[in-house]
Parts: C-alpha cells; structure tokens; sequence
C-alpha cells in the first residue's frame, strides 16, 4: 500500500497527487512514468510523473478526472492508501545541455510533463522556451512553476483566449522555429495536439521528439498492448518509449488504438457513477439517523 | 503381460528383501515409510485411472478448474498400480527428482502425511506442477508401466497428496524449518518457477532471500499466462504462502532494472549473491500487415487482461477486454490452446486455432488439443497467416495461404511449404498472436553478465553467469520452455550459489 501524502485540485477536473514511494523516488528521471492500480479491482493506468523527491520520498503525477481510475483517484485524500504504485518505467526524455535550444510545448495536461523536462533542461545548462496551451485560462496548470523556471521565454495560449494568446500552441511554436535557432522540440499533450505541433515543428525542420500515451497494461514489455508504429516498425511505447521521433509516428494508429475500449470504459464510468451516488445517499441517510438518534439520547 | 514386468522389477519378489523382512520386523516396519510396499504386495493391474473433469458443455461457461482432481478412492486405486520398483526410472525423468516412488510409496500405505513430505524434499510447488508439468514426456514416459502399457497417473497423484496438504490448516501442513540462518542474503530476480523455486530451495538452506518481482502479485508467468481453469490463483497464492512460512520475503512493483540492478542489490544492499530468473516475456508478433489493428492481441495481452486483471469479471474489475463473436488464434503451443480455451469462456462464437502444420506437430500437450476441441475450439491445420484485414481501424478477417508438408527442418518436424493460389480470408473480429515469446532487450539494465548471440543470459551448466555473483535459469537463459524446466533450473541454481556462498 502506498500511502497519498497529498492532494492538490488545479482546476475542475485536474488533480495533482503525492504519494509516498521512496524507492521508486531516488530513481526518478523527466519523462518516465509510472503504473498505479488504485485498489483490487483496480486497473493498471500509466501516469507520468511531474515531480518527486529523493531526498523527501515522494513522487507526483497530474491527471484529468476522465474515466473511472482517475474518478476513484480524484476522491482520494491525505492519508488514504493506493493499492498499487510501480516505476520509474520507460526511457527518460533526452535533455539537451549547455549550447543548445529546447523548445518544449505542453498541451492541457500534457504540461506536468513538460515541466520536469524544462527544469531538466534548465538545469542541463540548455537555453529553454516552454509553450504551455489549454483550451481556457482555468485549465492552466504549473503557471507558478514555470514561471520559477530559468526559461528563455514561456508562451502561454488558450483556445478561447481567457489568458495568454488566443489559438492553439502550433502559432508561437511555428514562430520559435522559424525565427531563432531552435535545436530540439519536445511536445507532450494529447494525441491529436500532438500530431499538429509536431507537423508545425517539422515543417520548420526542427528535429521533434513526442512523448506517447498508448494503452498500458503492464507497462514492462510484456503485453504488447502499447504497440506504436514508428517509421513503420512496430515498438512497444512502455519500454521502447515512451519518447519517439516524431517524424516517423502513425498518429492514426495511435488515435485508433486509443479508443479500443471507449465503450467499455462508458459503461465502467456509468456504473462507478451509480456506486458514488449510492455511497453519497447512504451517508446521507446515516447523517439523517444520527441527527435523529441524538435528538431522542437528549429526549431520555 | 504386466506380471513379467513385476516379477523381475517388484520389490515383493526379491528373495533378499523378502528374506531381511521375515528376519528383521523392526526393520520391515522402519521400511513401511521409505518403502511401504515390501511385504508381499501385488501391485493392481487395473487400466490408469482417468482424471475426473467437469463437462465440456459446463466448463466452457465457466472458469473453474477443468481437471477436478482424483477421489481419496481413485487416487488409492492409482498407486496400487505403481509397481515400486527398486530403480525407479521416472525419477530420472523428473527436472527436480521428486522421490517418486517414496510418495507413492507413502499414499499405498495412506500415510498421508510422509506423502507430502516426500514430494516436497525435491518441489517447493507440487500442487502447481501437479498441474502444468507435462508428465508425459517426463517422468511418465521413463515408467516402467508405460512400456507395456500405461504409466502410473505420477501427475494426478502429485496434485492429489498436494491438494491433500492444502486442504488443511495452515499450522498443520507439511513444513520443513529451514536450517540455521547462515547470515547469507540472497536477491531473487523474478518470482516466477525459476525465482520461487530457487528462493524456496535457498530459504531451505538457511539463506536469507528477498524475491523482487515488477508486477503487483508474484508467480510471473503462473499468475499472467496460465488460465484459472488450469491452475487456480489460490493454489499458487498458497505455495507462495508456503515459501513465506519458510521466511522468504517478496517485494512487489520493483522492476528490476529500473527501481534497482543487480550491482546495486549487490554493492549497496548487502546481498551475497544474485539469481535473474525473469523469464523471456517479450512477446513475438508476425510482423505482417494490419497487426496493430484493434482487436489483434498477443496470447500474453489477452491472458494478462483476462486472465491476470480479471477481465472476464469487467466492470467488478475495471480492466476491460474486447473480443468479438469470431476469434482466430494463431499458434500451436500450450499458450495458444490456453487463449482459445479462454476466448471459449469469455462466450465468443466461434474460436479457431490456425496452425502452419498439422496437429501431430503440434508443440502443445495432446491434453491441451484434447480440451480445446471438446469445448469447441476449432482447429484449422496448414494455413500460414499473411495479414490481417480491416475496416476503420478494427480487423474483419486474418488472411492465410495453406500449406502442405515438406522436408522435415532443423527442429526434426516436416516443413510446411506454401500451396500456390490457396490463398483465402477467414472472417473474424479479434485475431490472438501466440508465436511466443523472447528475451527482453532491458536485460542489460539489470546486469552488465554477458548474454548469448540471441541476447539470452550465457550460463554453464549450473546457472553460473559470467559474473560470480550472479546467477539464473529458466526462459531467461534458455529460452520459452516449461514450468518444471525452469524450476529444475532454479534449483540448480540454488545449490551452486550455496556451494558459492559457503566458500
């Protein structure tokens, strides 16, 4: 069991959670990830970290309220008990050092990945620029942190332009390249998000390295259920990844394989729902018998 | 035509044991546990028992064990067979030498409890290998019976004597107390048959042994590969109980290689000495078109989903599952009979197994066919996958060409060639890879000891890396083989790090 140390709400439905797991602290590196299975019944779900502490023994990672594991997860609080946390797992993204450029771009929650890796590369002696996007201004995670950061420059967009520039990162991404001396783009986000800005970095002949979110189960090379085609080759994202050249990446694939379960998870999120709603009704009944209870003890 | 055979082979005609009887009872009633049979017993000459399953109709809904294991009558009825002999040649059919004839020996004269403590001399896991072994090729091929005849049912009544203990409270059951701790560590890579059986035989030897496994519950391939319905998750969950009982402690999410390395378990942890027993897990794919389609699965996916996260029981278990009414297989082994078996109980309509030879080549138990095709699983012989077909992302069929059978290859079977023109599309929605499987490329993250051309652990004959620190065995080495060989290995492995950690 490992034990929630912390539970932070960016916004809506964002969440940041701080577990206690030294051993998988002291070996943590920007872009790998790990694997939490919430309780028995769980799922095994990849989340990337975006932070940690060796020297405090703890590791962090962000997520969107989206499916069923990230409900449960959402409705944790301190000192409440994760069934399961494996890590650090995958390769560790490549940080350019001192001399070179590194634009990193975060798309929605895809940011609390990019922000390790702009410290990394901050702290690699790199000179950085971060483009961080949302589709609205409370979406926005990390502000604080990047803002804490050494960039060279940090952009901020939105897509209805409640903060920052209005439209999508592919503008200021598509500016950075063409106008200075970028070396490496590094974009993590949503798939489709993904797939955009990397055609936007490429067309301006900027090498581009992705970080991909293909289905896990494992996440050790196992299962084969992370299969990604990278330049025509089959490769697994949980070990081989989950970085790849963005220039070789079968997004359609990846969109595809995606949405295997869409339905099932539907249906696991309906009936999760149903259980909340029955738990939220007995508590309430509870109350309303112990109110009552304690107005007949006085009564006596 | 049996009475021949025990004339020259039973225990109860040799005129020197007969004679040591009559002269000594003391010493005839001291052999009543090693060798109860010496008084004048003559072995049954009744046909092997067969193992009493649940009906093909009935088990092919349900994920509950097939083999339902002997009766105390049955199981009584079945050693009466074995003939004792005074060399017994299925002991050397055994990977880990199990006293066969002891424990036989033991359940004649019901004494149960000598029964179990034979076979667990030799196997820490006899309930699981009672199970998985392929005994047929092992120690019941070297049976004397089996040259004239049938062999004695040794795999039945091993899960029989160690269902037996199982069944009893935990304070009661068979237990060995370890030697005296020899203050020596040992870190066990991997806790599938290759680490629970070294870590067992180690613990045993009074060693110190932390098992480190990267998945939340231990028994690897036990756990992720073998169905439910041929090994049960709390058979393996009580041998593991066992290997605790004897201090053996197991720490689970630590992948090795990333959370730690072997120069590390060993330079900063204190351990002695290291066994990588961590199989080769990485599963092989056709490499043809259209098999990344949705709904193409390794066998390792679709069992681990199903079978390991409880898929079948999706939403009470959150980890999902997609199968179709129309399920190909491709392969021919153990694991392609397990997946078939388990798309027939995840209720798919129709489950065909597509073989580039015919049955006879078959690398999977004639057991396994057996089941497969009484539950209903079709078998399509001679057909070579060329790619699968789909629509929007989601396969509609597996492309195939038959074959017919050449010159045997290296391996000794017939080679299948391709028929020109045969080509055709079988319809399905999901296609299950099983191909098998080979070593992982992140080898090299938990040890620097040098590997094989193939990039499978070097060893000698014991388990000794180039590293004299460092030892393993099992599919880590070897390559994909069976449960009992890497638990042969394992053990191996064990008494060289004990000779190497007493010198």
């Amino acid at each position: 069991m490992y034990q929630v140390l912390s539970k932070r709400q960016l916004s809506d439905a964002v969440f940041e959670l701080t577990v206690e797991a030294p051993r998988i602290a002291r070996k943590c590196a920007a872009g790998q990830f790990l694997i939490i299975r919430a309780d028995e019944h769980g799922e095994r779900v990849p989340f990337t970290f975006s932070d940690w502490s060796a020297e405090e023994g703890w590791v962090r990672f962000i997520f969107a309220r989206v499916g069923k594991t990230t409900h449960l997860l959402s409705r944790l609080a301190t000192h409440d008990t994760i069934a399961d946390v494996s890590g650090p797992l995958g390769r560790p993204t490549k940080i350019l050092g001192k001399g070179k450029h590194m634009a990193i771009v975060g798309g929605g929650v895809g940011t609390a990945v990019a922000y390790p890796v702009a410290r990394a590369a901050c702290a690699a002696g790199a000179r950085v620029s971060v483009i961080t996007g949302a589709r609205s201004a409370d979406l926005l995670i990390l502000q604080d942190e990047l803002r804490a950061l050494p960039l060279g420059r940090l952009q901020i967009t939105t897509d209805d332009g409640s903060a920052g520039t209005q439209g999508l990162v592919t503008g200021p991404l598509a500016e950075l390249c063409m106008n200075d001396d970028v070396d490496e783009v590094f974009i993590v986000g949503p798939a489709v998000m993904m797939k955009f800005a990397a055609q936007t970095a490429l067309e301006a002949g900027v090498k581009t390295m992705v970080s991909l979110n293909p289905l896990m189960v494992d996440g050790t090379g196992m299962c084969g259920a992370c299969r990604v085609t990278i330049n025509g080759r089959t490769q697994f994202g949980c070990v081989d990844g989950p970085d790849f050249d963005a220039a070789g990446v079968d997004w359609e694939e990846l969109m595809t394989r995606q949405s295997t379960y869409n339905e099932q998870e539907r249906l696991s999120d309906a009936k999760y729902a149903h259980e909340v709603l029955h738990e939220v009704e007995a508590r309430l009944a509870k109350l309303e018998a112990e109110r009552e209870g304690s107005c007949s003890c006085k009564a006596e | 035509m049996q009475g021949g055979v025990n004339e020259s082979v039973n225990p109860s005609t040799d005129p020197e044991a007969a004679a040591e009887s009559a002269a000594s009872p003391a010493a005839a009633a001291a052999q009543v546990t090693a060798a109860p049979a010496a008084e004048r017993r003559r072995p049954s000459r009744e046909p092997r028992h067969a193992m009493p399953e649940q009906n093909p109709a009935r088990r092919s809904r349900n994920f509950s064990e097939v083999n339902l294991g002997y009766t105390p009558e049955l199981a009584h009825a079945e050693a009466e067979r074995c003939l004792q002999c005074k060399n017994p040649t299925c002991e050397g059919g055994c990977p880990v030498g199990v006293h066969i004839k002891e424990f036989i020996g033991a359940l004649i004269a019901d004494d149960m409890p000598a029964s179990i403590d034979w076979l667990k001399k030799r196997n820490a896991l006899p309930a699981v290998c009672g199970r998985v072994c392929p005994q047929e090729s092992q120690c019941e091929a070297q049976c004397i019976l089996a040259k004239r005849g049938e062999a004695v049912a040794i795999g039945r009544l091993e899960r029989y004597v160690a269902d037996w203990d199982c069944s009893r409270p935990v304070e009661e059951r068979c237990f060995t107390a370890p030697a005296p701790s020899t203050g020596r560590k040992v870190a066990v890579i991997g806790s599938g048959p290759a680490g629970l059986a070294c870590a067992g035989e180690l613990a045993a030897r009074g060693h110190s042994v932390e098992v480190f496994e990267s998945l939340h519950t231990g028994g690897g391939v036990l756990a992720y590969g073998i169905p439910e319905f041929r090994l049960p998750k709390a058979i393996l969950a009580d041998e593991i109980g066992a290997l605790e009982r004897l201090g053996v402690a197991f720490h689970y999410n630590e992948p090795v290689g990333k959370i730690t390395n072997a120069r590390e378990l060993l330079d900063e942890d204190g351990f002695d000495a290291v066994f990588i027993g961590i199989g080769a897990g990485l599963p092989l794919f056709l490499e043809i078109p259209g098999e990344n389609l949705n709904g193409v699965y390794s066998s390792n996916e679709f069992l681990t989903r199903v079978n390991f996260m409880h898929a079948s029981d999706f939403p009470t278990y959150d980890t999902p599952v997609w199968w179709g009414h129309s399920v190909v297989v491709v392969g021919g082994g153990n694991v392609a009979m397990d997946a078939a078996r388990t798309a027939i109980r995840m209720r798919a309509g129709q489950v065909t197994i597509v073989y580039r030879r015919t049955e006879a080549e078959m690398p999977a138990r004639i057991e396994e066919i057996h089941h497969a095709k009484e539950e209903g699983v079709q078998i399509h012989e001679l057909c070579g996958p060329l790619a699968i077909e789909g629509n929007t992302g989601w396969v509609t069929g597996l492309h195939v060409q038959h074959m017919e059978l050449g010159e045997p290859d290296a391996s000794g079977r017939r080679r299948p060639v391709p028929i020109e023109g045969s080509e055709e599309t079988i319809p399905c929605d999901t296609v299950i890879i099983a191909v098998g499987t080979k070593a992982h490329k992140q080898l090299v993250e938990i040890t620097d000891a040098k590997l094989t051309e193939r990039g499978y652990l070097a060893t000698d004959e014991d388990g000794r890396t180039s590293d004299p620190r460092i030892f393993a065995g099992g599919d880590i080495v070897t390559g994909a083989a069976t449960v009992i060989l890497a638990m042969g290995a394992g053990k191996k492995a064990a008494a060289a790090i004990d000779e190497f950690l007493k010198n």
